[in-house]
């Protein structure tokens, strides 16, 4: 278990008190919500205020009801991308009061409205980035992510012909550190957190659990190189460390995997004969 | 009619080896001249998708999400099963073949459940070789457990992500042949119809999520990997995406739909807390490893407890009933999920309900906690424990969970053959979206195993003989039978566009999902569930009457995608209602309240229900036409379950 999910854990703790205290309470509430009919719509701010909201519901549903009330009234829904409601789909994207996903280190689903008080504005906007762009209201097109999957982000076997599973024996620290970095969702929360649009976490991500897996070896070089290029490509920013994708992450995936790609990714220039 | 299951002759062990050897081959030069269509990107869309590319088929997968790797199967967290036997404790393939089937209480067919444990164990070798991360022991080879009431330990699993981290690898593969070339991949595009040219599938039609624009896609084979309807219920643990519409618009073209009433009621989900919830969270069935489920012994004391005038904690050990543990000594609480979720539903109609709603058991770790320390619990469910205390506000290591039934997993599905092949040749389908391996209920671990043996080592062999025998020449994508399939659709999406009435689509289903638990959830009787269908008849006229769908067709509407699957679920809905109906026996998940033990378990009539109930669409507001799959048994003999 590592650490960063101890200290989360710490912080929930203390908000157990507070949540009992808050039970059955119905707020009202300011949203200001970005509304963009489409991509090439300059879009704007939208204030919509809302009442009766229960501190049991989670923001999703918070935006649910919303979305009832517009449609009764006859107007436009807000757009949002959402699906799993666990945490795990990495589909859901707000960013809300200048955090992506909100207050909370989790995904928006898992975020509840017992996190917010009576009274609150709440703003509520897409992920900004340019590798990232406005579908319609809070929706935005991710593609460049599969993409920078596509260029290198797996193992290159087939169906069939693989050795018995237990002929790759991994030690359970290696195993257990590639878990972590695999356990990246592709939310884009990281990239939205930095303030350059950076990608690195999310790439270094995938290129760490395999460069640390026997698996991955074989195209351990070329896997960096590719992937990194389709990474600019993509048009996301630089990393200058300052962290926020880190702090961010709702899985909580660690700076380290950006030094290791950027290990990995140094020692491929100097194989390399492309780069 | 009677259905052929194509299910080949000889001995059990036997025929899949045979069945692939008589199979017929495409010549490897001719294999890119084929296009086959993959509708749905989880792990028997992914798996299948790539398996195909590999081989050098042309392959266009489809998915409504954003990006393929965010369907549901991601959402899976226990693990996956396997019969490598690693553990030594006797394991075998035809161990988990005669778990599988007793499980799924002698309601599947015989030949599909002994391929499945027979092709388990190249799954977990496959995904091993794909980098899948999964738990090792300190002697760096993998780690099994026992699962979901199974007696032997041969789940492999990734933290409380299996789902997950098997997804990643199938997309990683996917995401190889769309960089080869060999996938072209069209996210946020929905399959509207399948198109059909002579009873055979030839094409499919999609509407782009994003333009509303309306296309068709010809290919020589159709494979949908669309998942299961437990949207139906409106609450289930399902994405909010989960929906029927391409399986059931398949059904309207042909293919037959089987056993719509086997749904499965997971026991472990965070109970419902209000009318504004959107979605039910599943707690994964590990917990039962540890955790004991009870309520308090009278109804006056879980009175008080609703009341919150005591404490769980306040309640001594004497006035608990751990009801798992007094009714099935031998299982306890790791009884299988039917079992489990019908008596949880049975103390709270007890009026023993523990929350405010009535509709609520504890799940206790406190004497696991006493036994191993907090430490060991965390080690083990931490993830859970926080997603529980994330969604309720409550610290489960200081106060039992509670928990209550949810619907989770369908065991329904198109029908299809032995070369999972629906009724409509061409049209293949695979994973939950069918029918075929889990009977009348699903054991834990084995929905992704079902989902990737059929992506990566049943659909490679049995669609090349069909391919082989209707040849490579391209299918006509100007044939008249794809513009009148798109126009079709483009008149259905008017027709909602147009109604303009004074409801909202989530009333529709939200009202139709409560129908549904109500009388066709974990207990039904032919009372309920004929008053049901009236109530879903008319709901479904209110629906075409008066809901409320703004915005376009030209443009991203949520709206209108989600009035076009729940007009789907209510049609559904109805056919799921018709044959909890016909069946009028218990088995695994379908519980008739008229046959019972007299202990009130589940008590099958095999004379009369030993078959597979698969449904054909006759007419818009016709009754469907029951067409039946005799099971016969060779290898096992059926026995009432038991888990005393």
């Amino acid at each position: 278990m590592s650490k960063t999910i101890h200290r989360v854990k710490v912080v929930r703790r203390a908000r157990f008190h507070v949540a009992i205290e808050k039970k059955y309470k119905h707020m009202k509430l300011t949203l200001k919500i970005w509304r963009q009919k489409n991509a090439g719509d300059k879009g704007s701010f939208v204030t919509y205020p809302i009442d009766g909201i229960s501190t049991d519901m989670s923001f999703l549903e918070m935006m649910d009801v919303l979305n009832e009330e517009l449609t009764a009234n006859g107007e436009d829904p807000v757009h949002f991308d959402h699906d799993c409601r666990e945490g795990i789909c990495g589909m859901c994207s707000l960013y809300i009061n200048g955090h992506p996903h909100g207050p909370k280190q989790t995904t928006t689903c898992q975020l509840h409205m017992r996190s917010f008080s009576d009274g609150d504005t709440i703003t509520i906007e897409p992920w900004r980035a340019k590798a990232f762009p406005v579908v319609k209201d809070l929706v935005v097109d991710r593609s460049s992510f599969d993409r920078i999957i596509q260029a290198g982000g797996y193992v290159s076997v087939n169906t069939g012909g693989v050795p018995d599973a237990n002929e790759i024996p991994i030690p359970k620290r290696i195993a257990d550190e590639a878990f972590d970095s695999a356990t990246c969702i592709g939310c884009g929360a990281c990239v939205a957190a930095c303030k350059n649009a950076s990608a690195m976490l999310f790439t270094s991500a995938k290129i760490s659990q395999l460069a640390m897996l026997p698996q991955g070896q074989v195209e351990r070089m070329s896997r960096a190189e590719k992937m990194v290029a389709q990474m600019d490509a993509e048009g996301f920013g630089a990393c200058t460390n300052t962290g926020a994708c880190e702090a961010e992450c709702p899985k909580g995936i660690s700076l380290t995997n950006i030094a290791r790609m950027n290990r990995e990714y140094f020692a491929a220039s100097v194989k390399s004969e492309t780069v | 009619m009677i259905l052929d299951s194509k299910a080949p002759i000889g001995p059990l062990a036997e025929k899949w080896t045979k069945h692939k050897f008589n199979s017929k081959l495409v010549n490897p030069a001719n294999k890119r001249k084929y296009e086959v269509i993959v509708v749905g990107t989880g792990l028997a869309g992914a798996s299948a998708a790539a398996s195909l590319a590999e081989l050098g088929y042309k392959v266009k997968a489809f998915c409504f999400q954003d990006s393929p790797r965010r369907a549901h199967s991601i959402a899976a967290q226990g693990g996956i099963n396997a019969a490598k036997n690693y553990q030594n404790d006797g394991d075998s393939v035809f161990r988990l073949f005669y778990d599988t089937i007793k499980g799924g209480d002698y309601r599947s067919r015989e030949s599909n459940v002994y391929r499945l444990a027979e092709v388990s164990v190249n799954i977990i070798d496959q995904c091993v070789a794909q980098g899948v991360p999964f738990a090792r022991e300190y002697g760096g080879l993998l780690a099994n457990r026992s699962f979901g009431g199974a007696q032997v330990s041969r789940t492999f699993y990734a933290r409380g992500q299996t789902g997950q981290q098997l997804l990643l690898g199938a997309y990683s593969a996917l995401s190889r042949q769309v960089a080869n070339g060999k996938v072209k991949l069209y996210p946020r595009t929905e399959m509207m119809d399948v198109v059909t040219i002579d009873g055979h599938a030839r094409g499919i039609v999609t509407r782009n999520l994003i333009t509303g624009a309306i296309e068709t896609h010809a290919a020589h084979a159709v494979l949908l990997c669309t998942g299961g309807y437990g949207n139906v219920f409106f609450l289930s643990t399902n994405a909010m995406g989960s929906n029927v519409t391409a399986a059931w618009r398949a059904h309207k073209k042909g293919a037959y739909f089987a056993n719509p009433c086997y749904t499965q009621i997971h026991p472990t989900c965070i109970p419902v807390s209000g009318d504004h919830q959107s979605k039910l969270t599943l707690m994964s069935e590990s917990l039962r490893n540890d955790g004991r489920v009870w309520v308090p012994k009278t109804k006056e004391t879980a009175e008080k407890l609703r009341k919150g005038e005591i404490k769980p904690k306040d309640i001594k050990d004497e006035d608990r009933d751990y009801y798992l543990e007094r009714k099935y000594p031998s299982f306890g609480n790791l009884v299988p999920r039917d079992v489990a979720s019908r008596n949880a539903k049975d103390v709270c109609d007890e009026g023993r309900g523990v929350n405010e709603t009535g509709q609520a058991v504890f799940l206790d770790f406190r004497d696991a906690i006493n036994r191993d320390s907090e430490d060991a619990i965390r080690a083990r469910y931490g993830n859970l424990f926080d997603m529980y205390q994330q969604i309720t506000g409550e610290n489960p290591y200081q106060t039992p969970m509670k928990i209550y039934p949810a619907v989770h997993y369908t065991m329904g599905g198109l029908w299809v053959d032995y070369n999972l092949s629906t009724t409509v040749p061409g049209l293949y389908s695979l994973g939950e979206a069918n029918f075929s391996d889990h009977g009348a209920n699903r054991l834990g671990a084995s929905a992704l195993m079902q989902g990737l043996a059929d992506g990566y080592f049943v659909i490679p062999y049995t669609i090349g003989d069909y391919l082989a025998q209707i040849g490579p020449a391209p299918v006509d994508a100007n044939h008249p039978a794809f513009a009148e399939a798109e126009k079709g659709v483009k008149d259905a999406i008017q027709k909602l566009l147009s109604i303009n009435g004074s409801k909202t689509v989530d009333y529709f289903h939200k009202k139709l999902g409560h129908i549904m638990w109500e009388y066709c959830g974990m207990a039904r009787n032919a009372e309920g569930l004929t008053k049901a269908k009236g109530m879903i008849q008319d709901l479904k006229k209110e629906f075409w009457k008066d809901v409320k769908v703004l915005g376009a067709n030209e443009e991203l509407n949520q709206t209108l995608e989600k009035a076009s699957r729940v007009a789907d679920f209510l049609e559904l809905g109805e056919l799921m209602i018709d044959d909890a109906l016909n069946r009028n026996e218990s088995c695994g998940g379908h519980f008739r309240t008229e046959s019972q033990t007299p202990e009130g378990e589940a008590l099958r009539d095999d004379e009369n229900y030993a078959y597979v109930a698969a449904w054909k669409f006759i007419a818009e507001n016709a009754p469907e036409e029951l067409n039946k799959e005799p099971l016969e048994f060779e290898n096992v003999k059926l026995t009432q379950r038991s888990y005393k």
